[in-house]
């Protein structure tokens, strides 16, 4: 069925698509297959395809570009309130962590990442898939989709808060396509290591079809009610191509599977209870 | 003798190359490996954790019910493990790294079946 869709897609876009080189694949696979030729030139005004980020994407103490890390280089310049709303997010991975069984993060309860965690953790195999008005993005982690509204409308004024916010894309020039969202609910994180954001944030994406096979992506966190100025929390993510038969698998957090996981390991670990 | 190089190679590699680096290592004691060899009797293939439970006897012949979690079955499958690797009554022995606190819990870092065929828990960046 997506598949299907993909391909109709592809139909109704008016632009010139270059197609991929003709791979054997008779069964999906999970690995990416390498090609030994140079990719072809990027396509104009198309982001579209299934992008593997590999193993940049996971993000384990938070965003690449900007981790919990304790390095001077990566302090997040957080404003009082900023700082004050962090201290009460107790995150599982990073510099800042707590045992397992007392953490707050909301998405290890299974609620969703929203925007722009998505982006920031367990990025994994991310599909794009463009028709005339608008652009999905789905991604592998919670199979969860974004829209983002490419047919000149304006962001609302007063967003009802979403958790994925409300997204408008724009070409940049033909090969970058640069998408801002707000209206993002205000109970997500920002990223795995915990950082805060208020009703106010924006988040920029700046998409980069570098080449044929070569996406980039860029992440930048605007607050100035939680950071004294915007930063970067992703920086040229790169991603590569996958054949258009790519199977990706699903990543979901069921509340009944982390229960079962937190009765065995999660709480013992934590010294909660013995087993 | 073989089991204590290895531990001092994994040992190395836990320095420089988180062990599944998506979950917090706060629980574990990162500078010990136990190599222990048990009977399956569950092996739980799920997110956030697959985990694995298994029946250990000490040298009096009591009976420790171990766990050891591993990553997500995304994270397993490009590693060579699947749903099907383990059943009950399988003869495994288990190299782990044990939580602080002293129960019997731990996370992965290989298993060997009674094939001989060696699963590895560790994801390289």
């Amino acid at each position: 069925m997506l598949r299907f869709f993909f391909i109709s897609t592809l139909a109704l876009t008016p632009l010139l698509i270059v197609a991929a080189p003709e791979r054997a694949h008779a069964a999906p696979q999970q690995i990416g297959s390498v090609t030994n030729q140079k990719a072809a030139p990027a396509p104009r005004h198309d982001i579209s395809g299934i992008w593997d980020p590999g193993n940049g994407g996971i993000q384990p103490l938070g965003p690449a570009a900007m981790p919990e890390d304790g390095k001077p280089e990566h302090q997040v310049p957080y404003t009082p309130l900023g700082l004050e709303t962090l201290n009460t997010h107790k995150p599982s991975n990073g510099t800042r962590s707590v045992l397992p069984g007392d953490t707050n993060d909301p998405v290890v309860y299974c609620d969703p990442q929203g925007m722009p965690r998505e982006d920031l953790y367990e990025l994994r195999t991310t599909q794009i898939l463009q028709t005339p008005l608008n652009v999905y993005v789905l991604y592998q982690f919670g199979k969860i989709w974004r829209v983002v509204w490419t047919d000149g409308r304006e962001a609302p004024k007063d967003p009802e808060p979403r958790w994925f916010g409300y997204s408008i894309g724009k070409w940049e020039d033909d090969y970058t396509f640069v998408v801002r969202t707000s209206g993002i609910d205000e109970r997500t994180w920002v990223d795995r290591a915990g950082r805060p954001h208020s009703a106010d944030l924006l988040v920029e994406e700046r998409f980069h079809r570098v080449d044929h096979d070569t996406l980039e992506l860029t992440v930048t966190i605007n607050d100035p009610k939680m950071y004294t100025k915007p930063w970067v929390a992703l920086n040229k993510l790169r991603f590569k191509r996958e054949p258009p038969n790519f199977d990706v698998r699903e990543m979901i957090c069921s509340p009944s599977e982390f229960a079962e996981y937190n009765k065995i390991i999660g709480k013992p670990a934590s010294g909660k209870d013995a087993q | 003798m073989r089991n204590k190089l290895f531990a001092i190679v994994l040992g190395f590699l836990t320095v420089s190359v988180p062990l599944m680096a998506h979950h917090g290592a706060a629980a574990y004691d990162t500078t010990k490996k136990l190599a222990l060899k048990g009977t399956v009797t569950e092996w739980f293939w799920a997110n956030p954790h697959c985990f694995l439970r298994f029946d250990v006897k000490d040298d009096k012949g009591n009976v420790v019910h171990w766990a050891v979690e591993a990553s997500n079955p995304s994270d397993m499958v490009n590693l060579g493990w699947s749903k099907q690797s383990f059943k009950p009554g399988d003869e495994v022995t288990v190299t782990l790294e044990p939580v602080k606190n002293g129960l019997p819990i731990g996370r992965v870092v290989q298993v060997v079946l009674a094939s001989g065929q060696i699963l590895k828990g560790r994801v390289v960046f």
